[in-house]
């Protein structure tokens, strides 16, 4: 018995290795494009850009590591948003609205009600959690769609946010002179996430101890989804809804919930990125969707919706959309890091099929040593 | 015997799956125009090594031939390629395709661009006369009987020339009639020259049709006989390794106190606009096997569904342990003392991308005993697991966390029986709780319903198996089309008088109450 139980354990480990393994492989190939478009455009420069991508953040030593971080930080939270969700077999295409609805908590408690950050954070989440809650509703109880819902708030949220901001509906966030919200650091310095120093350690303004918040609560949902009945419930219903109700789990309810979670990681990633001052909330350009939103989406792909993983995977796209950011304007437009970034990203859908090739090539060269053990022990029989 | 009278030979086949070897050194040979059988309990390797056959796996050792020369398998085009086709256990239709479209699906005739199926639909016309194999060419494939679905499936193979015809498991999905034709159809098609290698569990099929018969057990190789000269009995001893036991042991039942009583339930159809369970009443009582026998579909699922509360009904009233559980939600009727082992496993029995160890828990997993404050206890689960394996005899690759859906059907099954019945429940709900599985694990779960009715607890059965009903019930109640036409004791009637009930032609008043 003992022996299995630790037959088992190498079993789980070579498991987790593989889906490692396949996830670095799809990064390797997407690194590999990248160069190729690099230099299809410039290759004189070329390799000079790829070593820039390659080394993101470490490129401007030490502001760039903290440029890293600070980015990391709300990706790693809507990854997490989108990780969930898969867990229960939904698909959270909705972090983007989440995460605008999330802002919008933030600044509100920050710039008009001048909260101290962890309220201001706890609002966000909210903000989330009811962005995220509504789509749940709609599929638990009237069978629509998850997806369809979300992609809709996504955009009544964008509007509606941007509109409240604009207009002063609930306060005076706007400051017309920067067409953005006002600066957290002059209007309600107590808003801001504490740096701890971290500020002073990489010479920037906005990274703060945002990054070890996100991988605390990474952590947390890691037990969650894994350690506790909650979790075993969740998943069950993923898997299969129909066992699930019969176990008597109430699929509605974790549908509902599983949204609401989802949602609130998605408003904690705004929280963390606008309560650390990396930017403003722009009303007049954000016509479109926070991408931090939609990057949530090849940060979970890529992690096999691991939240452990999530968080390496969000420091690796931020690391290399950094990286992108130094290339050479004069050669280069940023946006090749974006390239490199959807390349890995389509890849992503793959690492399930990487999983298995890499499993059969283990498989076939077990074959051959077994083989290969079989005939050198019929010898043996023959000489004995 | 001379080796060209083989049309196919399996020789020395074995087949490895992560902690388990699936067939190991297993030989088989097929001649021309036999039935041959294979026979073994689940999880034996049957599956598999017709798999292997069919291209969908292939061996980690052992060779092939075909006609005496080797042949390379890769994919079930190269079977279909050697005329080899196979009926799965479950099939392979497009449902919202015609029966026609179905059976030349992938090789469609055309004319240019053009579909032509003038001829194909010939083709397929004169193969069922030849063949009686009775179709409505253009129904579509989810409107028709699940009889006339492996009918098409068996015209698929026909239809491309396919020489060697794999059957597995053909008649656990069939009602007795359509078993019966079945079994006329293959010995037709041996008739006229084909091949057949055919999968089953009971041994009253093999005897009536086959002619050899291959015996695997546990992936081993145990021994081809002629069916001429052997008995059922030899059959299941060679199966399972011992002697087996047809007939159910049992005492006569002590009825006691009432534990369920049903009171006019009425449940609505999902499929159309009648009631599919009308008006029924009965009670159960301790230490009694209520069997609850008719043809599949006629109200018998939506019947236990509403009793474990999976869905609503709409009148009536269920009385448990004096209680009133009509609405009671899934979870209360199950703490309050309700088992369920539901007639489909895999869509609501297991979770099938959950661990063995997991879906043991699945009725308890919020017990106490397994979790604290929300975390689950991850040893405790695994304890009680093991123990479950080992007393209810669980077979799988890696044991506790062998993914549930990597086991054979059979020892899924026993994780389920296990799982239900270790909750120690007042009243066990068996929804055919032998379906697709070999006699040996019949024996054993027939057992442990008699044993936990000894032990004063109730059982409603529901199962198609006429001799399953017999053998196994205390008192028989007959559902015909929603209703309870009948009830009978098992031992004052007959197999005959059961089917007229059955089948509708017969009917009496059913006293409400029995107590
Ligand atoms: N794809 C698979 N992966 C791992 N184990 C498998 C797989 N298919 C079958 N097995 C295992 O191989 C054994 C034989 O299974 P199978 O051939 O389906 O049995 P049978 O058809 O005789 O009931 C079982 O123990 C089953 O759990
Ligand atoms: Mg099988």
């Amino acid at each position: 018995m003992d022996n299995s139980t630790k037959k088992n354990k190498k079993i789980d480990i070579s498991s987790g290795i593989l889906s490692v393994l396949a996830s670095l492989i799809c990064i390797i190939i997407g690194l590999l494009v990248g160069l190729v478009i690099l230099y299809c455009i410039n290759s004189e420069n070329a390799l000079d850009g790829f070593s820039r991508i390659l080394k993101g953040g470490f490129y401007l030593k030490p502001k760039g590591i903290g440029t890293v971080l600070a980015q990391t930080a709300p990706l790693i939270m809507t990854g997490l948003s989108v990780a969930f969700a898969f867990k229960t077999g939904l698909f959270n295409i909705g972090a983007a609205g989440q995460y605008t609805l999330g802002a919008l908590g933030a600044l509100y408690f920050a710039l008009v009600l001048k909260m101290p950050w962890f309220v201001c954070l706890l609002a966000a989440m909210l903000f989330g959690a009811l962005w995220g809650a509504i789509p749940g509703i709609f599929k638990a109880y009237f069978n629509v769609n998850e997806v369809i819902t979300a992609i809709m708030f996504n955009w009544i949220g964008l509007y509606a946010v941007n509109e409240i901001i604009y207009k002063g509906v609930i306060g005076d966030m706007y400051d017309m002179k920067t067409t953005k919200t006002y600066t957290l650091r002059s209007t309600s310095p107590s808003s801001m996430i504490p740096d701890m120093g971290l500020n002073n350690l990489f010479k920037t303004k906005s990274t703060t101890i945002a990054i070890f918040i996100a991988i605390i609560i990474a952590i947390v949902v890691y037990i969650v989804i894994n350690k506790t009945t909650f979790g075993y419930e969740l998943k069950a219903c993923g898997h299969n809804k129909e066992a699930a109700r019969y176990a008597g789990i109430n699929d509605k309810k974790n549908i509902v919930l599983s949204m609401t979670i989802a949602g609130a990681l998605s408003g904690i990633g705004a929280g963390l990125y606008y309560l650390s001052g990396v930017a403003e909330w722009n009303p007049q350009v954000s016509t479109a969707l926070p991408a931090m939103g939609f990057n949530g989406i090849p940060v979970a792909l890529l992690a096999l919706s691991n939240p452990i993983g999530v968080i390496f995977a969000a420091l690796f796209v931020s690391h290399i959309t950094v990286g992108g950011g130094y290339l050479p304007t004069k050669y280069f437009q940023p946006e090749i890091a974006d390239v490199i970034i959807a390349v890995i990203i389509y890849l992503c859908a793959f690492v399930m099929l990487f999983k298995g090739m890499v499993l059969e090539a283990i498989a076939n060269k077990k074959k051959k040593k077994d083989a290969q053990t079989q005939t050198s022990d019929m010898g043996k029989g023959a000489a004995e | 015997m001379e080796n060209n009278d083989y049309i196919i030979e399996m020789l020395n086949i074995t087949k490895e799956f992560p902690g388990i070897k699936a067939n190991d050194n297993v030989t088989l040979q097929l001649r021309k125009g036999e039935i041959h059988a294979l026979l073994g309990e689940n999880g034996a390797g049957k599956s598999t090594l017709m798999s292997i056959l069919f291209g969908l796996y292939q061996p980690t050792s052992g060779v092939i031939k075909k006609n005496g020369k080797e042949v390379k398998i890769n994919n079930p085009n190269d079977a279909n390629d050697l005329n080899i086709g196979m009926v799965h256990q479950h099939f392979k239709l497009v449902e919202c395709f015609s029966v026609l479209d179905n059976i030349i699906l992938g090789i469609e005739p055309a004319k240019g661009l053009f579909l032509s199926k003038k001829g194909a639909r010939e083709k397929v016309a004169a193969l069922s006369d030849k063949y009686g194999l009775k179709v409505d060419p253009d129904a579509l494939v989810s409107d028709i009987t699940v009889g006339m679905q492996q009918r098409t499936e068996i015209l698929k193979m026909l239809y491309r020339d396919n020489e060697i015809l794999i059957f597995d498991e053909p008649t656990a999905v069939l009602t007795p009639q359509e078993i019966e034709e079945l079994m006329k159809i293959m010995k037709n098609l041996a008739r006229e020259g084909k091949s057949i290698l055919f999968i089953t569990h009971k041994l009253n099929e093999i005897m009536e049709v086959s002619d050899r018969c291959t015996i695997l057990r546990k992936g081993k190789y145990i021994g081809t006989v002629n069916i001429k000269d052997t008995t059922k009995e030899e059959l299941s001893k060679m199966m399972v390794g011992r002697d087996v036991n047809f007939k159910v042991d049992k005492k006569p039942a002590k009825p006691g106190e009432t534990v369920l009583k049903i009171e006019n339930m009425t449940v609505p159809s999902k499929m159309h606009k009648n009631n599919a369970v009308k008006n029924v009443s009965f009670n159960v009582r301790r230490g009694e096997i209520v069997c609850i026998a008719g043809i599949d579909g006629n109200g018998q699922t939506e019947f236990v569904h509403a009793l474990t509360g999976l869905e609503k009904m709409t009148e009536g009233k269920i009385i448990f342990d004096g209680k009133d559980i009509t609405d009671a939600s899934i979870r209360e009727r199950s703490k309050s003392g309700m088992s369920h082992i539901p007639e489909d496993r895999h869509k609501h029995g297991l979770v099938l991308d959950y661990t063995l160890e997991q879906n043991m828990v699945l009725q308890r997993y919020w017990d106490d005993e397994f979790q604290k404050n929300g975390f689950i206890k991850q040893s405790a689960v695994r304890k009680y697991s093991q123990r479950l394996i080992e007393q209810y005899d669980v077979r799988s690759g890696q044991g506790p966390i062998t993914i549930a859906r990597s086991m054979s059907g059979g020892n899924q099954q026993k994780a389920i029986i296990a799982r239900e019945i270790d909750k120690n429940p007042d009243l066990l709900v068996a929804v055919q709780p032998t379906r697709g599985l070999d006699v040996g694990a019949i024996e054993y779960i027939h057992s442990q319903l008699v044993a936990q009715r000894d032990k004063g607890k109730a059982v409603l059965l529901v199962s198609l198996e006429l001799d399953e009903v017999m053998n196994v019930s205390d008192r028989i109640l007959v559902m015909y089309e929603g209703e309870i036409v009948g009830q009978l004791d098992p031992d004052k009637t007959t197999v005959e008088e059961l089917g007229l009930y059955m089948a509708g032609a017969k009917r009496e008043k059913v006293p409400a109450q029995v107590n």
